[in-house]
């Protein structure tokens, strides 16, 4: 029994049914953590890219070697980190958030170079264009800058955002009840593996193909010359 | 403790997440080639073989993918009346192996595809076989297209062998989880961490970019 909800082991068929509502309360979980963890990257990503593309050395090249850092180790160890030693300087936050914020640190180290890439795509010209037509600094930002970046940033943020939810599982090693880890509990205690994780994995297979067709959508949904003004 | 009092335990992890990366990549770059070229195969069977593996590899997580290889496979070898237990080092081996192939048989398909059509041509026109093109034209092109893709593979092999811990090998992330439910110094243990990942990514990214440098020479050349 997890969650409340019983399971049948007297057929594989029975048993996979059972189940499947278990799954798909973890499977929520999953999707929380990756809409949270995204959130998160994209906010801190903005941040870093914004520091990173600093006139000042001193701000740019740290930001530089924190992204770096942040990219070139582990998930499992920053999220172990973040579990373990906050707690020790007084900030405790639940197990969910910790992993939330772990996997939103990792990738918003990925998130800040599209930023940057998005936002050096649009030329220079344009930035003096703009400066001659004696457009503000916050008005060239709002209506040149930003609507040709979103189109060009959108695609590659979500393919972030498909793997996010691919590393999701890594949280239940700070005890978040994920689809992963409740297809393992399952198992753990039925001593039949093969049908939870098995099922997990098609469950898996269908929200990246799902997401994926999403994107593909929005991505052709979007025109490519830049968002038109009104 | 003194921090230098967990070195020899992490170091010790650490020759083992070496051994992980080495083979792992080693496993990934042939599944790569295989399924990277067989998903451009003329025969429908390989082409779908390779494209399954591909999806289903790049569609779910790692870590599941490493879950099922130790907690699953060895059921289906029951039901089959095999004996498919596999030890945790093989079952990491594979899972990394296999899921680093899967993204690396699509940045091998992307690079020969950018190979130009005139080249293909060409070789037609010298009389190439098909397998003389691929080998001899279309391949030496194209690996240099891959290897920027493939370092940055080779450095997300790196972080994902941590993952391999939870079934219980002793990589350095197994040593330090150790370390600290023995000591429960967190704070110095799991920095240690971050900063030798950090060292062994940074050093895995100067090999790839020699690498890089190496497979690309022919081109600087002038042709």
């Amino acid at each position: 029994m997890l969650f409340g909800i019983e399971w049948d082991t007297s057929g594989p068929l029975v048993f996979a049914i059972s189940i499947l509502p278990i799954l798909l309360l973890g499977m929520w979980v999953t999707i929380q953590a990756t809409v949270l963890g995204f959130a998160v990257a994209l906010v801190l990503g903005l941040i870093w890219a914004i520091l990173k593309g600093a006139p000042s050395r001193l701000i740019s090249w740290p930001a530089m070697l924190f992204t770096e850092f942040l990219r070139d180790t582990p998930l499992i160890v920053q999220l172990f980190f973040l579990y373990y030693v906050l707690p020790e300087f007084g900030i405790i936050l639940p197990a969910f958030l910790t992993g939330a914020l772990a996997l939103g640190l990792q990738y918003s180290a990925y998130t800040s170079e599209v930023y940057r890439a998005g936002l050096e795509a649009i030329s220079r010209e344009q930035r003096e264009a703009a400066r001659a037509l004696n457009l503000t600094t916050i008005r060239t930002f709002t209506h040149v800058i930003i609507p040709q970046a979103v189109p060009r940033i959108v695609p590659a943020m979500g393919n972030y955002l498909v793997s996010i939810m691919k590393d999701v599982p890594v949280l239940s090693v700070v005890t978040v009840l994920e689809m992963l880890n409740v297809g393992r509990i399952i198992g753990d205690r039925t001593f039949n593996y093969l049908i939870p994780l098995s099922m997990v994995g098609g469950l898996y297979l269908i929200m990246t193909l799902v997401a994926s067709a999403g994107l593909r959508l929005l991505d052709n949904w979007l025109p490519k010359q830049g968002i038109p003004l009104k | 403790m003194h921090w230098t009092d967990y070195l020899p335990a992490l170091l010790e992890g650490a020759w083992v997440t070496v051994q992980l990366t080495v083979y792992s990549t080693i496993l990934g770059s042939i599944l790569a080639f295989v399924a990277g070229i067989g998903k451009l195969s003329p025969n429908s069977l390989l082409r779908g073989i390779a494209v399954v593996y591909i999806e289903v590899f790049r569609g779910t997580s790692l870590l599941v993918q490493l879950f099922w290889l130790y907690f699953a496979l060895p059921i289906v070898g029951q039901v089959l009346g095999i004996d498919l237990r596999i030890p945790p080092v093989v079952a990491g081996v594979l899972a990394l192996g296999l899921n680093i192939g899967a993204y690396g048989a699509e940045i091998v398909r992307g690079a020969i595809q950018s190979v130009h059509h005139d080249q293909h041509e060409a070789a037609r026109a010298l009389n190439f076989t098909p397998r003389q093109t691929l080998l001899n034209v279309t391949i030496p092109q194209a690996v240099p297209e891959m290897m920027p893709s493939f370092g940055n593979l080779a450095v997300q092999n790196l972080k994902d062998t941590a993952l391999v811990s939870l079934i219980s090998l002793g990589d350095m992330t197994f040593r330090a989880e150790q370390l600290r439910n023995f000591t429960q110094d967190s704070t110095t243990i799991y920095s240690m961490l971050l900063l030798m990942y950090f060292g062994m990514a940074l050093v895995l990214t100067a090999m790839m970019r020699g690498l890089e440098h190496r497979v690309g020479r022919w081109r600087r050349a002038g042709v």
